[in-house]
Formats: structure tokens, sequence, C-alpha cells
């Protein structure tokens, strides 16, 4: 999995890039939480569109960095979901904290 | 129900072989011609299983992952076993959010997952002997959808 990030003045976007499962949960936890460690943000946006693969191992991962950014007041969303990260979105609620923005 | 095709995968029960065994069975199931979602799908719910028996049935050490799949024209039946640790509750086990480690960010969503992504799961397992995990997707064109070629 490729982890592409962008630097926004007070937010950063995260393109999350492949297929994320228990294979490459660890790295992909290390680099998002790499990245949003700097201070200033108040935004973090994960880019679905290159998201292929994702399952519950997945679904862990972004609750955990959803987790470690509210405690910091950091708005989480998501942006343009593929069609597999839609359905397992939708299936497990996960629009309800990282809602979906355009 | 017309049968197609059956495979049997033994593979190590290592991470890496989680997206193998996801290709492998969405690659075998091509031939009864299912749609993107319905693939996507059965990719999700091996994947789970699969994840299973590497976290949770050998927890990270050596073992092999059994594959046995039956395709017909119109559903995939597959079972994926491992001789791991088993589970003594299975009924608990396939609780939404409930995992025996949420120290690791586990979202305790795996067997939910399958449930919700086929249309038949069932487990059997005997603690310290393994777990079997049997699944069953039906195709909604499936059986005499052809057309009148």
């Amino acid at each position: 999995m490729q982890i592409r990030i962008q630097h926004g003045k007070h937010t950063l976007t995260i393109y999350l890039q492949g297929e994320l499962d228990e294979c490459t949960a660890e790295a992909a936890r290390a680099k998002i939480d790499d990245a949003t460690s700097q201070p200033g943000i108040s935004g973090v946006i994960f880019d679905l569109s290159g998201l292929t693969f994702m399952d519950s191992t997945g679904i862990g991962v972004l609750i955990g960095r959803y987790k470690r950014l509210k405690a910091r007041n950091i708005v989480l969303c998501v942006r343009n979901p593929s069609s597999a990260a839609d359905r397992i979105f939708k299936m497990a609620g996960l629009y309800e904290i990282m809602p979906k923005v355009k | 129900m017309n049968f197609l095709n059956e495979m049997y995968l033994k593979i190590p029960a290592v991470s890496v072989n989680e997206s193998f065994a996801r290709g492998t069975v969405a690659a075998f199931c091509v031939s009864a011609n299912p749609t993107l979602e319905e693939i996507n799908d059965i990719k999700t719910a091996v994947s789970e299983a699969v994840t299973n028996c590497v976290v949770h049935g050998y927890r990270n050490k050596n073992g092999d992952i059994e594959i046995r799949a039956v395709l017909y024209d119109a559903a995939l039946e597959i079972e994926i076993k491992d001789r791991g640790v088993g589970i003594e509750n299975t009924q608990e086990a396939m609780q939404p959010f409930f995992t025996t480690k949420p120290e690791e960010e586990r979202s305790g969503m795996g067997f939910t997952v399958m449930q919700a992504f086929m249309d038949e799961v069932d487990i059997v397992s005997s603690p310290g002997k393994g777990t079997a995990v049997r699944m069953k997707k039906y195709f909604a064109a499936g059986e005499g959808a052809e057309s009148d070629a």
C-alpha cells in the first residue's frame, strides 16, 4: 500500500492507495501517525479513491486514527471513496464518525 | 445448480498470504461470471477468515491454512480451515466489536463482515484443534440467467 501526503495550510490530505489489510496495517498506521503528529493541523482528509481493498483490519486502523485525532480536536473526513471502500464504510457505519466530503 | 470447478489450496499462515488467498479465490470465481460487487464481497470475506487464521488461530506462529472451494454456476461454497488454538465460544466471537486483542486496535468486525458479505457463514471450532469457517455466496445472475445463445 502506498500513502501520499499533501500538506495544506491547516489540513493534511492523505491518499491511501492499494490494499489495506493485516499485512499492510502496521506500516500504514505508522506513516499516518507520523504525518499527523506535527502541530498546527486542524483537519485531516483521507482520500480513498485509490483504496482498492479494505477489510476489518482496515476498519480498526481507521477507527484508531479517528480516536487519536479526536483526542487532539482534529477533524477527520474522507473523500472519493472507491466502491470497495464505500461498501465497507457503509456496512461498518464509518461515515458517521468520519463524514464524506467533496 | 451446475457444478463448474473445485479447488484446494494449502498455504503457510503468514499475512502476505491474505492477499494471495483472496486474489486466488477471486480468480477461481470468474468462470461463474459474478458481478464485481460479488467478487469484492468474496475477497473481503476470504481476507477476514484468512486473517483470523494468521492472527488468532496460529497467533502469528507457524501453521498451514487450508482452503477448499466448490464453484457452481449460481454459487460459491468455501471452507477456510486452520489447525490452531480454536475458539472457546463461537457465539461470543461472532458478536460485532468482540475482540480478544483490543490493544492492537482490532475492530472485532471480522465475523460481522463475513456475515454481511456472504449468504451463509458457519463456524466449526474445537479448542486446541482448530477452526473451520464455511461460507456460501449466491450469484445474482446465476443459473439460467445466460442469454439464449
